[in-house]
């Protein structure tokens, strides 16, 4: 569905050091540096997948996804999606992506939301059945009753962020474009904005691209990440992969009835002690936790045991760390 | 056509929210060119006439011109202020929609205000007719009326070809205000007053000459011109508005392939 090769993309960008003579000076002879936004980027993507796109801020990320949705035109590099070349067929292409840029409206500040919708109905000339149909569904389904008759600029940043979800999709795009969608929400939101993305997801076949930082968003939405940094593709693949490549250690977290002394054990190192619990870090590429449990278990009386694998952060984190990001 | 007055429809509520600002602007707009107006007023006073135009013809000059302009700085207002929509990205967002940038450009932003300009223009036009002899036929009625449509169209290819500035550089826009409002300021006396290279410069880059002079000797029975070809002159302003879309469509593909 989307098949994106060798995309390379470089910005001139003013450079010039502080001061108020540098100032001047480069008013007048301005200097350039190349900045390589994208550097040979390819992937694909099939149908009703959804794919967190990550990677540090200056990444890489908003190029990408301002080259798929036809605002920008790479240096190199071809990009075909759904047979048409975004930024070459603009006008038809567009008739099938959604997008959302969290960072920025696309409704009408000062009119009702309903106001919103009816003409970004009749921009993208949604049939009249069809608009009260998305409009019930998305209604129901992102709770907006009451707010469809509220201006935009009333609204709070969550209720805002479902308008910008909901008119994103009234013309009923076969792919969804995310940009920090969960930006500066509140817990509740966030919940309900993932929720929603995964039912359009699984009910209408939408494939969904999103960038984000925030990890729970990959971790309950995503099955397949891309992660980008410095404008090259670091990682491509499934969430889980990624943890058995980089996960290395876990911690094992037992409780038991009392016991007087620590107990020491081989390859896992005793993190912190108390009369009834203490807490392993386990290197699991030289031990399995099952192992370290059945031998905690024949030693002490165990009343409650606990795994924790590393937080995806932290593995992310590492990433960047291998590849210098 | 249908799609940028629904537009229209929401610009127009939206400027409606903010009642008093609404309704004050509208009057700053219609006491703007009154001053101006003003000025040639106490100008003849003092001099009678000026290169043998009197008031009256001076002011029928002026209304069209100020007509015209009322008219075009209403429609092309996002054009006008366009250099906020690349600087915002709000750019970005009609390139997402199936739609011309034209067009979603020209819905982006209208001066409801404006109109306050256009209602004093008007009644300067009409005091102006009053107040002058003209042998009125079906041509110099035509006339008259291609001279405004000339004019809206020179004065929105001026504003398309600033907002297409906005493409290479988003710094000195105030540069096309030279263009705009000194087109404007100029044009509403007789170009024959002017210097040579004034007038060829109104003439043969900002063909404002073409709405407000060959016509206007036309309307006020002057000169040897002729009355079918003075009467279409009006329309080579329609013309001029070609290479400004041309420049715009070039400054879109820039914006493509650079980014912001």
């Amino acid at each position: 569905m989307i098949k994106v090769e060798g995309l390379s993309k470089t910005f001139k960008v003013a450079r010039r050091s502080s001061g108020f003579g540098e100032a001047v000076r480069s008013f007048f002879s301005p200097k350039f540096s190349e900045v390589h936004a994208l550097r040979d980027v390819s992937f694909s993507i099939d149908e009703g997948e959804i794919v967190g796109y990550i990677g540090p801020n200056g990444a890489g990320k908003s190029t990408t996804i301002k080259v798929m949705s036809g605002i920008l035109v790479p240096d190199k590099g071809e990009c075909s999606i759904m047979g048409y070349v975004p930024w070459r067929d603009r006008v038809k292409y567009v008739k099938n992506i959604g997008v959302v840029f969290g960072q920025r409206s696309q409704l009408w500040a000062d009119v009702p939301v309903m106001d919103s919708f009816e003409l970004l109905r009749d921009i993208y000339k949604v049939q009249p059945a069809n608009y009260k149909k998305s409009l019930d569904l998305l209604t129901e389904t992102l709770n907006l009753g009451e707010i469809l008759t509220t201006p935009t600029r009333q609204l709070s940043l969550g209720q805002r962020m479902r308008c910008e979800i909901a008119a994103s999709l009234i013309h009923d795009p076969k792919i969804l474009f995310l940009d920090e969608p969960t930006i500066g929400l509140d817990a509740m939101s966030k919940i309900a904005v993932r929720n929603f993305i995964k039912m359009i997801n699984k009910e209408k076949k939408v494939t969904v691209i999103l960038t984000t930082h925030d990890m729970n968003d990959i971790e309950t939405l995503a099955n397949r990440i891309i992660m980008i940094g410095k404008g090259q593709i670091l990682y491509d693949g499934n969430l889980n992969n990624l943890r058995e490549k980089f996960v290395t250690h876990k911690t094992v977290t037992v409780d038991y009835n009392e016991n007087t002394s620590p107990l020491e054990l081989d390859s896992a190192s005793l993190l912190s002690w108390s009369k009834d619990r203490a807490t392993y870090v386990v290197d699991i590429k030289k031990r399995g936790v099952s192992d370290i449990i059945s031998e905690l278990s024949a030693k002490l009386e165990l009343t409650d045991v606990a795994v924790d694998s590393e937080p995806i952060e932290e593995i992310i984190i590492k990433l960047y760390k291998e590849h210098q990001v | 056509m249908k799609l940028y007055l629904r537009y229209l429809e929401i610009l127009f509520k939206s400027q409606l929210q903010y009642r008093a600002s609404f309704i004050l602007m509208t009057i700053g707009q219609f006491f703007v060119p009154l001053v101006m107006f003003a000025s040639i007023y106490f100008l003849f006073e003092k001099f009678g006439q000026i290169e043998g135009w009197s008031f009256f013809e001076v002011a029928l000059c002026f209304s069209i011109v100020h007509m015209s302009f009322a008219i075009s700085v209403c429609f092309m207002r996002g054009f006008d202020s366009f250099s906020k929509l690349v600087v915002n990205a709000g750019f970005d967002r009609l390139l997402v929609r199936p739609r011309n940038t034209i067009v979603q450009v020209l819905g982006s932003n209208f001066e409801f205000t404006r109109l306050g300009r256009l209602i004093q223009s008007t009644m300067v036009l009409i005091w102006a007719l009053l107040n002058i002899s003209i042998e009125w036929n079906a041509f110099k009625v035509a006339t008259l009326i291609f001279m405004l449509i000339g004019g809206i169209f020179i004065f929105s290819g001026i504003f398309i070809l600033g907002a297409s500035l906005c493409f290479f550089t988003v710094q000195g826009l105030e540069l096309i205000n030279i263009f705009t409002d000194g087109s404007r300021e100029i044009s509403q006396y007789p170009l024959s007053i002017y210097k040579d290279w004034v007038k060829n410069f109104f003439t043969f880059i900002v063909p404002l000459g073409i709405i407000n002079y060959i016509p206007l000797m036309y309307l006020l029975g002057r000169g040897p011109y002729n009355d079918i070809l003075s009467m279409l002159t009006p329309l080579i302003g329609i013309v001029f508005i070609i290479p400004c879309l041309y420049v715009w469509k070039f400054g879109v593909s820039k914006y493509l392939s650079a980014g912001s």
